[in-house]
Order: structure tokens, then C-alpha cells, then sequence
């Protein structure tokens, strides 16, 4: 199956970049927040399906998505550049900051073999019209990958997508909110709700990028469960939900320095006082 | 609140529960405000036993951090191995072969067992039935057993490898399970000789701590809570894994939502349970016990969300690749805590002892709640 893919994978981006170029450059500084942060899912080729109509589909269909993908496009192109040189200075950056001598050296090798981007299609059906006919510009991207549906908002509507979901599309069950942290990306924070329709036995994932101390809303007025789920993304990536009724940490001790689960956050890390000062040992390691 | 102060008035009372208190299932404490015997309201504080699972996860290898899930849940340890290894498999696109699948199936089922057991001896024993726990524990002994003859650990099995299983089953696997599966159904008439229609035990728990489906639904409430309050939804049948269309069983539900129910709904998952091993075993394939996965496994950049009906819920893995040896972020989305999450609600209004009672219908396990 991988052997499959890799041509399609590596001649598709090939073939759509001349058409990217463009948009690209133009809308970049509308855009750039979207890209860098999709740093593992950039849209890119059609895993086993033909190749050159799938990604034409969509780019004809909806103009919102073409021009962001052109820009995804371009991110996934600079990618194996910048993966391949400078393989030292690039990575520990890029990559966890706990283990930087493991990760890069695993990952540097096959860039050629494995792809470099999350190998998504585009996710359409009746939902997506829906959400795009509400939405529109505002959802850069409807993706399938390994057949889970997700797509991509900008953070100020992502509330008003589940709200929208839940009255309208019965999304009524919030199966989990949480967050991932990518630190060399100008928005460093992807968070991630995932939802569930009891009534469609179907389970989506909204994601929207958050840059350091942007706030996204809470969800916690439309989704009671969104509560402790917030708060622990609190605690663990110091990321605020605006509106929140009760913003506090939810694991760590109330007094508790730095956010563990952020990738600058070492593992041997901890809040060196608070350990001397509440558990009178000098380290907690 | 501006009440009028009279004689009668009496003061709101904070109590503290825990979080070295007997009933609340490991280090739990329950700031409770009462109004006399009356419960106002309820705050948790959780995190005692946070050990940075997820953290960890970002620093081991595929496989290293495989053990680590077996001590979220430690009493449904299985349950979790497996949904670790679904997520994991399912960023891969790793194929398992069906043999591995159906012992995954029976080992995951009788975990299930196990943490029933569990859960009803130490939730009568809260109310006040003390005989059950010595039952529940006699009964789960032997599952553990067929646990340690087949991979050796009782509790932390770590019994799934990625691809499939490590062992293959010893020579009296079948029968063992089948022993067991007659003998354990006769069993499960006794516990409920013993309480469902018990004059105390339906006094301690009808009418306790209801949570309708509505609630259910907006607090994220899954597992036997969601289906005593009536809603039909197990994911072994919504969104089957494993093999689990191929056999035949039904999903317990209840209409009133409170504490007697979801007691009957636990019980009726152990026959479902018993059930669905039956099958299992009889239909167990001959054929290899593990995909074809390479040591050094790299799933290719992606994400993958994979949940499980585990014995308390809807237990996911949420898990993101950048393509090295190592997950770039594993998140677990565990039952437990989003379940506890509706104690308040639960609670409201109920009477002090209830508390008890109410904390133990969830069927929490801390472990899993602090991760």
C-alpha cells in the first residue's frame, strides 16, 4: 500500500504547485495562520484513488478551500527543504524539546520514502454543504484522513460551529476537547473538539489554531462537559477559554509554574518551588 | 443569598470528603455544601495521582509507552491496552488477523467481568452490603487467573502488542473460559438473590442520584450511566472493533436513570459479557496472532481518534504522528473523569449518605481520572 502511494504522493503536489503559487504568495498573510499550524495535516495527495482528478475536485468546487490549499500546498512544499538541510538547528526546534536527540535522528532518514504531510482527502456530503453554506470562508478546510472527517476554522467561529452543530446537525455529544502544541508555527496551539451524533453515528473533529495568549470561547455554555475538559487545556497548555466559569487548573496544584504538556516543557521538568515549599524535598524526580 | 436569618436558620455546612476517605474509590475529596442532611452542592478535586501519562507518551516509543496504558484504568486494564493499540494500529493502517482480534475480544470481555465485579463489590460494600464484596473478589480471582496463564501479569496486563498479541493462548485457554463462563452465570443469579430485590439495597438506590439521557448527553456521560437513562448506545454496536458485528448480543438499557438501574444495566453486562465470550471462543480461528509490524513502527504523519466502549464508557485515544518512532501527542480521553464530571449534577439535593452511593453508581477509577 505504501509503494502505492509514495508516486501519486510525491507527483501530486508536483503537479498542483504552479497552480498554488500564486494564491499563495498573495494570500499569505491572510492564510499563514492556518498553514503553519497544520504542520502534520497539509492537504496534499489521494492515497490510493486517482491521483490528478481528486484534488482538481475541489479546488473547481468551492473557491474558499482552493485558495487555502494552494498555501497548505506551499507549506508542505518548503517542508522537505527545510527538513532536509539543516538537519540539526531545524529539528529541535520543530520537534519535542524533551528528547530532541531521539526524535530528529528517527525522523531525518527517509523524508524521500515517507511523506511529509498528512496524506488527506477532501471530506464532502451533505454536512460539509451545510457547514460551508453557514460558514463559508470561515472553514479553510473539510478533510477525511484514515476516514475520520475534520475540518479547519478560524478560531472566532469554531464556538459558533458547534453551537451550529449541535442545534442544527444533532452533534449533541462533545466526545473530548484538548490540544496539541506546535511551537515553531507562528500559532503555535491546534485545538481539537471532538464531537459525536448519536442520532447520525457519526463523529467529527473541529480544529482551529491558536497563537499564544488568544483565547478561544468556551464551549462550555453549549456543551456542559466542556467544563473539566477546558480546564485541564488550561492546565496543560495555559491556553484560556474566554467565558469560562471557573478558569482554573484542574490536575496541577492551583500554584503550579509552566504548562507540561507544551513542548518547550521538559520532562525531568517541574515547579521547583512549589515542590520544596509543599512536599519540603528537594526534588520531586 | 439574602435569607432571612430567624431562629430556625441554620448555617451552610462545608464538609470535606476525602481524598483519603474509604468510599470515594482511591484519593478523591469531595468538598461537599450541605444544608443539614441535604447536599447544596458539590466540587471535586482530582489530580492526586496525576502522573503525566500524556507527557510521557510524547517521550517513549510506540511500543514503550504500551505498558503505561495499563495504569490509567488499572482495573480494566485490558480495555485499555486494547484501545491503545486500536489508535495506534488505525495511524498505521496495520492489518490485525482475526484470530488476534477474537482473543483480543474474549481477553477484553473478561476484563469487563473483572471491573464489574469490582465496581459492585466495593459500591455494596459503600451502601452496606458487605457480603457481595467477598463474592465479587472470589469471581474475579479466576478471571485474573486465566489472565496470569495466559500472559502472566494478573492486573497490568499489558497482554496487546501493537499488530495483534504477544502470546499465543495456552493449551486450555478454550475450556477455561468456558468453565468459567458456566460457572460465572450461576454466580450472577446469586448477586442478584442477594440485592435486586433486597429491601435495603433498592432503599439505597432507587430514585438515588438520577441523571436523565439529556444530562447524560450534555455532561458527555457514556458507558452503563448513559444506558440506564435509556439511551441505546454501546459502541461495540454503533461503531463496531475487533470483530464485535460478528456476535451476537444486546445492549441493557434502563428508563429511570438513577443508581438501582444503572445497577441493573452492570448486571446485565455481565451476561451480555458472558455472552459474547461464549461466542468467541467457539468461533475462535486458527491463524496467525500478530499484522505484519515493523520494530522500529513509524505511522506516517496523520492523526487518528479511536475510541472503545470500555467498562465505564467511551474510552478514546486521540493520537498525533509527526512520523517518527514516538507520538507527537497522545491525548486519552478517559471515561472516568468525563463521568465524574455529572457528580455535582447528580447530587444536587440528595442526602449526605447518598453521596456515598452516588460516587460509587459512576464507577470511577482515580487512576484514570488524574492519568
Amino acid at each position: 500500500m505504501d509503494e502505492e502511494k509514495k508516486p501519486e504522493g510525491q507527483s501530486a503536489p508536483e503537479a498542483k504547485q504552479p497552480k498554488g503559487e500564486s494564491p499563495a504568495q498573495s494570500v499569505e498573510g491572510a492564510s499563514a495562520e492556518v498553514v503553519p499550524a497544520s504542520e502534520p495535516k497539509p492537504t496534499e495527495a489521494v492515497p490510493a484513488a486517482p491521483a490528478p482528478e481528486k484534488p482538481a475536485e475541489p479546488a473547481a468546487a468551492s473557491p474558499s478551500p482552493a485558495t487555502e490549499k494552494p498555501t497548505v500546498e506551499k507549506s508542505a512544499a518548503d517542508k522537505p527543504a527545510a527538513t532536509d538541510k539543516p538537519a540539526a538547528a531545524e529539528q529541535p526546534a520543530a520537534a519535542a524539546k524533551p528528547a530532541p536527540e531521539a526524535k530528529p535522528a528517527a525522523k531525518k532518514p527517509p523524508p524521500k520514502k515517507v511523506p511529509t504531510v498528512m496524506e488527506v482527502e477532501p471530506w464532502e456530503g451533505p454536512l460539509v454543504d451545510s457547514l460551508k453554506a453557514r460558514f463559508g470562508d470561515e472553514i479553510m478546510e473539510f478533510s477525511t484522513y484514515r476516514g475520520q472527517d475534520f475540518l479547519v476554522a478560524d478560531l472566532p467561529v469554531a464556538i459558533p460551529i458547534l453551537e451550529f452543530l449541535k442545534l442544527e446537525e444533532d452533534f449533541d455529544y462533545l466526545v473530548d476537547v484538548t490540544a496539541v502544541d506546535y511551537p515553531k508555527n507562528e500559532k503555535r496551539f491546534e485545538v481539537i473538539w471532538i464531537l459525536y451524533s448519536f442520532a447520525k453515528n457519526l463523529r467529527i473533529r473541529v480544529k482551529a489554531t491558536a497563537g499564544e495568549g488568544e483565547k478561544p470561547g468556551t464551549a462550555a455554555n453549549i456543551h456542559k462537559t466542556a467544563d473539566w475538559l477546558e480546564r485541564e487545556v488550561f492546565d496543560m497548555y495555559g491556553i484560556e477559554f474566554e467565558g469560562h466559569p471557573n478558569m482554573t487548573r484542574i490536575l496541577l496544584p492551583d500554584e503550579w509554574q509552566g504548562y507540561p504538556l507544551r513542548k518547550d516543557y521538559s520532562i525531568v521538568q517541574q515547579d521547583e518551588d512549589w515542590v520544596r515549599e509543599n512536599l519540603q524535598i528537594e526534588s520531586g524526580q | 443569598m439574602a435569607t432571612q436569618s430567624t431562629f430556625l436558620d441554620t448555617n451552610e455546612l462545608v464538609l470535606n470528603m476525602g481524598p483519603q476517605h474509604p468510599s470515594t474509590h482511591g484519593v478523591l475529596r469531595v468538598i461537599l455544601r450541605l444544608d443539614g442532611e441535604k447536599v447544596l452542592g458539590t466540587e471535586c478535586v482530582i489530580g492526586y495521582l496525576h502522573r503525566g501519562v500524556e507527557k510521557i507518551a510524547e517521550n517513549r516509543t510506540y511500543q514503550q509507552f504500551a505498558p503505561y496504558v495499563d495504569r490509567m484504568d488499572y482495573v480494566a486494564a485490558v480495555s485499555n491496552g486494547l484501545g491503545y493499540c486500536m489508535a495506534v494500529e488505525a495511524l498505521g493502517g496495520v492489518e490485525i488477523p482475526e484470530r488476534a482480534q477474537c482473543v483480543r475480544v474474549i481477553l477484553t470481555e473478561l476484563n469487563r467481568i473483572a471491573s464489574h465485579l469490582l465496581w459492585l463489590g466495593t459500591h455494596a460494600l459503600d451502601i452496606g452490603a458487605m457480603t457481595p464484596v467477598f463474592y465479587c473478589f472470589r469471581e474475579r480471582e479466576e478471571v485474573l487467573k486465566i489472565f496470569e496463564k495466559y500472559c502472566g501479569a494478573r492486573l497490568t496486563t499489558h497482554s496487546f502488542r501493537i499488530g495483534g498479541l504477544q502470546y499465543e493462548t495456552y493449551d486450555t485457554f478454550e475450556k477455561d473460559c468456558h468453565t468459567f463462563c458456566d460457572w460465572f452465570e450461576k454466580k450472577v443469579d446469586e448477586y442478584e438473590e442477594l440485592l435486586t430485590t433486597n429491601r435495603i439495597w433498592v432503599g439505597r438506590t432507587k430514585g438515588v442520584g438520577i441523571l436523565n439521557a439529556e444530562a447524560c448527553k450534555a455532561y458527555g456521560v457514556t458507558g452503563p450511566v448513559l444506558r440506564a437513562a435509556g439511551v441505546e448506545w454501546d459502541l461495540r454496536k454503533a461503531q463496531p472493533y475487533c470483530g464485535y458485528e460478528k456476535y451476537d448480543f444486546d445492549i441493557p438499557t434502563c428508563q429511570n436513570g438513577d443508581t438501582y438501574d444503572r445497577y441493573i444495566v452492570r448486571m446485565q453486562e455481565f451476561r451480555q459479557s458472558v455472552r459474547i465470550i461464549r461466542q468467541a471462543v467457539d468461533s475462535l480461528p486458527e491463524g496467525p496472532i500478530k499484522g505484519k509490524v515493523s520494530k522500529v513502527y513509524k505511522p506516517p504523519i496523520g492523526e487518528a481518534y479511536v475510541s472503545i466502549e470500555a467498562p465505564k464508557g467511551e474510552l478514546g485515544y486521540y493520537v498525533v504522528s509527526d512520523g517518527s518512532t514516538q507520538p507527537y501527542r497522545l491525548r486519552v480521553r478517559p471515561p472516568s473523569l468525563v463521568n465524574l464530571q455529572a457528580l455535582d449534577e447528580m447530587c444536587r439535593g440528595a442526602l449526605v449518605a447518598d453521596v456515598v452511593a452516588i460516587i460509587g453508581t459512576i464507577d470511577i477509577v482515580l487512576g484514570e481520572v488524574d492519568r
